[in-house]
């Protein structure tokens, strides 16, 4: 506690102006330039007078479509601050030679690769997938909305909360330094007895409770609420990807809540889970931390071959060839994908049986994961294939991907893996396989899927010159990664000696630069195509896509279906637009939506709050905070009038005046 | 210059590149290090099998089947096919059989605890070799080795003669850490209160980098240590300058040595206390901590009763094995 | 853009819509067991450590110094118990007399909070004692799960206090039979996870 009266103890916690990281320009800087955007942007809504659109069609909004678009924003918004984040490190690790220390002292270097690899995971990464899952899963089951919208919008607020604590962390106090997983005893209270940790730790239990309920929302989702006819093997890829991630998030982000909770308990009250002394041991972390972490990777590889399962034929002009196969093969990923944690400490010492089951486990994954890419291909075999930007993204995945999993396979070889391990070699696999993967999955679905939620497409050039910079800056970052790993070089280092190494790190950076091109491409991409919006207008199927999401009107009405689908095939669209189906323009019924609420967004806020207070010991906040989030969700469920109608005269208006039921594209249909 | 000759220069400068550079894990020095490292290329090979034709082949199939091309096949009901499905299922199929077989018994065979049967290809351990102990702590932020057969202990500086087994005894005081020399072996992890175990030999002389490869708070950059590679002779002649320079290694030493701390120069030392690593690996170096073997001991026994009531008066008389008394050290 | 020649086939019409105004299955039933199945992870993670940390007395008190059992049995008697008279109560839900339900109710919540309270009590004469959570990773263990299940069964007893105002105000309505049903699971839920606590935690605790 800082030295003053102790009304100050009282009120401030441990909080104080010295928190503030006045000292450190690169910081301060950034705070004058993120507080100036800010002022810009809120002075723009004021300005223009868009606070009453943005709370009342956004903010509170409990569709699932506008969510999935605030998520989107959200992980791109976050992309920008984790990918400033990695140029950072380059720029430091290409200059901090010799005598040269580079511009980064090592706790704050610390603290930007901590925050690069959670930030990327938790905000960009899982903010992407589902916000993608969001948008799409309800129009391709033909439903007209989760079967949780109010969690739903909680569960948005709530990432929202983890990303403002985040946020925070840059300017009031320091972030942790532990690594991306806050690994004891680096994150116990003795090595870091900061806030940083603190911060990590409630930034993540906020959001990863949002991203559970998402995880339930969406089971519950896909389970109950899929149109007549849709059986389980007729769901579309996506939906099916979808359905598995859902679970694995159900079935392990409750670990990742219970490890943090752990770790708090050690930090707050002095347990001993993850202590030297006292009978506590680190490696029950490692592996509780694992447990949860490796199906992570497969929560947010699954939807995106989901994607591409969608891309593909559409811009195939063909049937998915192997549908069984590939439902198979992702839920076998889902199986397997817990089984495998141990592949991440090897090197624990814990002897030859162990390593060897793991190390199998982990190979075993390949083969769905191999049969999925030989499905993709097949699937162009006889086709006809059109180079859009959606399936230039999926190109590039399945060149990426395919190397990157090789390389994956060569660390799941146990003794391979002895050396391999934290190098930089692993670096650049596991970046192959989420950038080459998630990444390209993320850009290939925004492309994919932005005509039907706006009414028109993204710009092709901007599109493609972003994919470019993205493919190529990808190999010219991390082939050099490659090569240092293999020369022995290990992770995280802030400052090298050995001066050969150095132009391998330039080379690096210089590729960092060009997918920060990629990142800009895709910025003005959005720019201009929102500038160029009735030119690049479309229909509501301009991709002569196969799925239902694609008998909506572009954007789809808030209540998706004015009638509920009826499914006989996988593609379900195909299979209408094959029948002459022709879009009823009268006999509508009323339709019940659920109403709009702020309520999400209060019970986050105090969320927030109570974590603010928890980070800086500001206990009588905390208590005052909790008490007020238990009390306002018993408020809520006293609300019981919760629905809402659009009258059906309002669909009729709708239907009648919006959407062109038939592709503007020639020839899309015969 | 012409576009295809740019173009060769570009394929080239990364040639270059690579052969300016020591790409130590493809040809390591030691025989366990080589060993894991062909495994490693064998898996490319084996792999390779099946990635470079798929990579031809997304290449061959987007192009024969790019939607200008219409004098290709078009057949987009064709969505099954009963032997190409399990062509795709069995395909990699095999080749995870292949590498799994390789690779459990590599696993076994490269255990770190196992002891060395060979120190080179061809070359099995004579019968009568005492492998050199070595017992290594990661401090905060730099390495201790102790020579327990010859008496002496260094700070960030390991020798071993060539073609002689080592054996490795590992812990550490605070943070995880992870032993590291490339050249020499796979790596292992060093942790607090638990013992590991490596087993290597080194087959070249020769002075190699050594390093922590797990990521351990703001000195992890500078946890370096040199190895080196030294014939019987060179390597008598280290044992003596390290008992010539050495200093001695008492409680105190090692706690000032313990006190965090970034670059730290090599340190020799001639006399330690015998079980020094035995009272660092049970995290009782203060005299007034507990072991940790003995309170395991007890806890195995039953544990410590409070208010007296014990189970086991043996224990609970000798007082010296009450609870350490920092309780509340980490608030 | 796209080219695709698909042959349109008006043969066999079929009927793409459903006129009728379908009202999609709840799933709110299937969301909290859902639920549920989530809070079996975290229990799971900290039986995890039971398991691990299950002797690691740090030189302290061991599970036979620190365990009452006689105390122990009431307080499962009454846990167990609260469990069948909420079943009577969900019983007389059905039946649509809300008075009895209303009195069984209040009785599973009286025994409940009564197991709080001498588990409460378990604690502080623990802490007390010298056996609190940070005297060894066995009793950071034991403390984290029997508290975290502590605290599941007072977020129940919340629950069941302001579902019983609703009742009273509403009625038996959809809504609320929906809301009794998931507490009614909730607090099933918490007692096996008792029976689990019970066994693994104490039972095997004192035996080993």
């Amino acid at each position: 506690m800082p030295d003053r009266p102790a009304i100050w103890n009282f009120l401030l916690g441990r909080l104080s102006l010295s928190s503030l990281p006045l000292d450190n320009m690169l910081v301060v800087w950034t705070f004058v330039v993120v507080a100036l955007g800010g002022a810009v942007v809120l002075g723009a809504v004021t300005y223009f007078r868009k606070w009453n659109y943005l709370w009342t069609e956004w903010f509170t909004s409990v569709d699932h479509k506008k969510l999935g678009v605030m998520y989107m924003v959200l992980g791109t918004v976050m992309l920008f601050r984790g990918f400033a984040d990695a140029m950072l490190m380059r720029g430091q690790q290409a200059i901090a030679f010799g005598s040269n220390m580079g511009y980064l002292p090592p706790h704050h270097y610390d603290q930007i690769f901590t925050a690069h690899g959670a930030i990327m995971i938790f905000f960009v990464a899982m903010a992407y997938i589902v916000g993608l899952m969001n948008f799409v899963v309800p129009l391709q089951i033909g439903a007209r909305d989760v079967a949780f919208p109010f969690l739903n919008n909680f569960s948005f607020w709530l990432t929202a909360s983890g990303v403002v604590l985040f946020m925070v962390s840059l300017f009031i106090g320091d972030f942790s330094h532990a690594g991306w997983l806050g690994m004891p005893p680096v994150s116990e209270l003795q090595q870091s007895p900061g806030p940083g940790v603190d911060y990590y730790i409630w930034g993540l239990q906020l959001s990863g409770l949002g991203t559970l309920l998402t995880g339930i929302n969406f089971v519950a989702t896909i389970l109950k609420m899929r149109a007549p006819g849709m059986t389980l093997m007729k769901m579309p890829m996506f939906t099916w990807t979808s359905l598995c991630t859902s679970g694995l998030i159900v079935v392990t982000f409750p670990i990742l809540t219970a490890t943090l909770l752990l770790l708090s308990l050690d930090r707050y009250i002095g347990t001993h889970f993850f202590t030297t002394g006292f009978g506590g041991n680190v490696m029950m972390y490692v592996n509780l931390i694992w447990v949860w972490g490796h199906p992570e990777v497969y929560i947010l590889i699954l939807p995106m071959f989901g994607i591409y399962s969608e891309i593909v034929p559409t811009f195939s002009g063909k049937r998915l060839f192997g549908y069984s196969s590939m439902v198979y093969a992702t839920a076998s990923i889902m199986l397997l994908s817990y089984l495998v944690w141990l592949h991440h400490f090897f090197t624990m010492g814990s002897g030859a049986d162990v390593n060897s089951f793991f190390a199998l486990t982990t190979m075993m994954i390949s083969i769905p994961t191999g049969v999925k890419i030989f499905n993709w291909l097949f699937t162009m075999y006889r086709g006809r294939v059109h180079f859009t930007v959606p399936m230039l993204w999926t190109m590039g995945f399945l060149f990426t991907f395919t190397i990157g999993g090789m390389t994956g396979v060569m660390l799941a070889v146990a003794p391979a893996d002895f050396l391999l391990h934290n190098s930089l070699f692993l670096i650049a696999h596991f970046h192959n396989v989420i950038i080459g993967g998630v990444v390209f999955g993320a850009f290939a679905g925004v492309n994919y899927w932005f005509p039907k939620a706006f009414g028109f497409r993204l710009d092709e050039f901007w599109g493609k010159l972003s994919f470019w910079f993205w493919q190529i800056g990808f190999w010219v970052a991390f082939g050099p990664l490659y090569v240092l790993g293999l020369m022995g070089v290990t992770r995280r280092l802030s400052h090298f000696t050995d001066p050969s190494l150095q132009i391998w790190f330039i080379i690096a950076a210089f590729g960092a630069f060009l997918i920060l091109l990629g990142i800009l491409s895709f910025v003005v991409q959005i720019y201009v195509s929102i500038r160029r919006r009735d030119e690049l207008a479309v229909g509501n199927d301009p991709w002569g896509a196969r799925t239902l999401e694609w008998s909506t009107s572009s954007p789809p009405p808030p209540y998706n279906f004015a009638f509920i689908p009826r499914v006989y095939d996988r593609d379900a669209w195909t299979d209408m637009k094959k029948h002459g189906y022709q879009r009823p323009l009268q006999g509508f019924n009323d339709i019940h939506m659920p109403r709009n609420t702020a309520a999400g967004m209060l019970l986050a806020a105090l969320g927030t709050i109570f974590g603010f207070a928890m980070v800086w010991y500001i206990w009588w906040l905390a208590i005052v905070s909790f008490v007020a989030l238990i009390a306002s969700a018993i408020a809520h469920t006293f609300n019981y009038n919760r629905d809402t109608h659009i009258s059906a005269q309002d669909v009729a208006q709708f239907e009648q005046h919006t959407g062109n039921w038939e592709p503007k594209a020639k020839g899309a249909t015969a | 210059m012409s576009v295809k000759r740019l173009r060769g220069l570009l394929l080239l400068m990364p040639a270059l590149l690579l052969s300016g550079c020591n790409l130590v894990l493809l040809h390591p020095a030691g025989d366990v290090a080589r060993q894991q490292s062909e495994l490693m290329i064998a898996s490319v090979i084996i792999m390779s099998l099946i990635i470079v034709p798929v990579l031809v082949a997304t290449f061959v199939i987007a192009w024969r089947y790019r939607a200008s091309n219409k004098s290709a096949e078009y057949d987009p009901e064709w969505d099954h096919s009963t032997q190409l499905e399990l062509v795709v299922w069995a395909a990699p199929l095999l080749i995870i059989i292949v590498l799994g077989a390789m690779t459990w018994i590599g696993t076994h065979q490269l255990d770190p605890y196992r002891q060395l049967t060979r120190i080179g290809e061809g070359r099995p351990v004579a019968a009568d070799v005492k492998p050199l102990e070595v017992e290594v702590v990661s401090l905060n932020w730099k390495w201790l080795f102790f020579y327990p057969q010859y008496g002496i202990a260094t700070v960030n500086e390991l020798a071993a003669p060539v073609d002689m087994p080592i054996h490795f005894k590992l812990t550490s005081t605070e943070t995880m850490n992870s032993f590291f020399i490339p050249s020499l072996a796979g790596q292992i992890y060093t942790m607090p209160g638990m013992q590991t175990v490596l087993h290597a030999v080194i087959n070249k002389p020769g002075d190699f980098d050594g390093f922590s490869a797990n990521y351990s708070g703001h000195g992890f950059t500078d946890m370096r240590f040199r190895f080196h590679g030294l014939s019987e002779q060179e390597f008598g002649q280290w044992v003596a300058k390290v008992r010539a320079d050495g200093g001695d290694l008492d409680t105190h030493a090692f706690d000032q040595l313990n006190q965090p701390s970034r670059a730290e120069p090599v340190h020799y030392y001639a006399h330690f206390d015998a079980d020094l690593f035995h009272r660092i690996l049970n995290q009782c170096v203060d005299p007034q901590q507990m072991c940790m073997d003995k309170m395991m001991a007890i806890d195995a026994k039953g544990g410590h009763a409070m208010h007296g009531k014990s189970t086991d008066d043996a224990m609970s008389a000798d007082s010296s094995m009450t609870a350490p008394a920092h309780d509340a050290a980490t608030h | 853009m796209n080219t695709i020649a698909i042959d349109t086939d008006h043969s066999e019409p079929r009927d793409f819509l459903c006129l009728k105004e379908e009202h999609p299955h709840n799933g709110t039933l299937l969301g909290f067991w859902l639920y549920l199945m989530s809070d079996c992870f975290i229990f799971a993670a900290l039986f995890a450590c039971i398991a691990v940390f299950g002797t690691s007395y740090a030189g302290g008190p061991s599970a036979r110094d620190v365990f009452d059992l006689p105390g122990l049995a009431v307080n499962t008697a009454l846990l167990l118990i609260s469990s069948v008279t909420f079943g009577f109560a969900m019983l007389e839900m059905a039946r649509e007399r809300k008075r009895a339900m209303l009195a069984w109710l209040a009785v599973s919540g009286v025994l409940a909070a009564c197991f709080v309270g001498l588990e409460i009590h378990e604690f502080v004469t623990m802490i007390a004692d010298g056996a609190g959570p940070g005297r060894s990773a066995f009793l950071s263990s034991f403390f984290t799960l029997v508290g975290t299940h502590g605290l599941h069964v007072t977020v129940g007893v919340l629950w069941l206090i302001v579902l019983m105002v609703q009742l009273g105000k509403h009625g038996l309505t959809e809504a609320n039979r929906r809301r009794l049903m998931c507490l009614s699971m909730f607090w099933h839920f918490l007692d096996l996870v008792w029976v689990g606590v019970f066994s693994y935690v104490y039972l095997v605790g004192v035996l080993r």
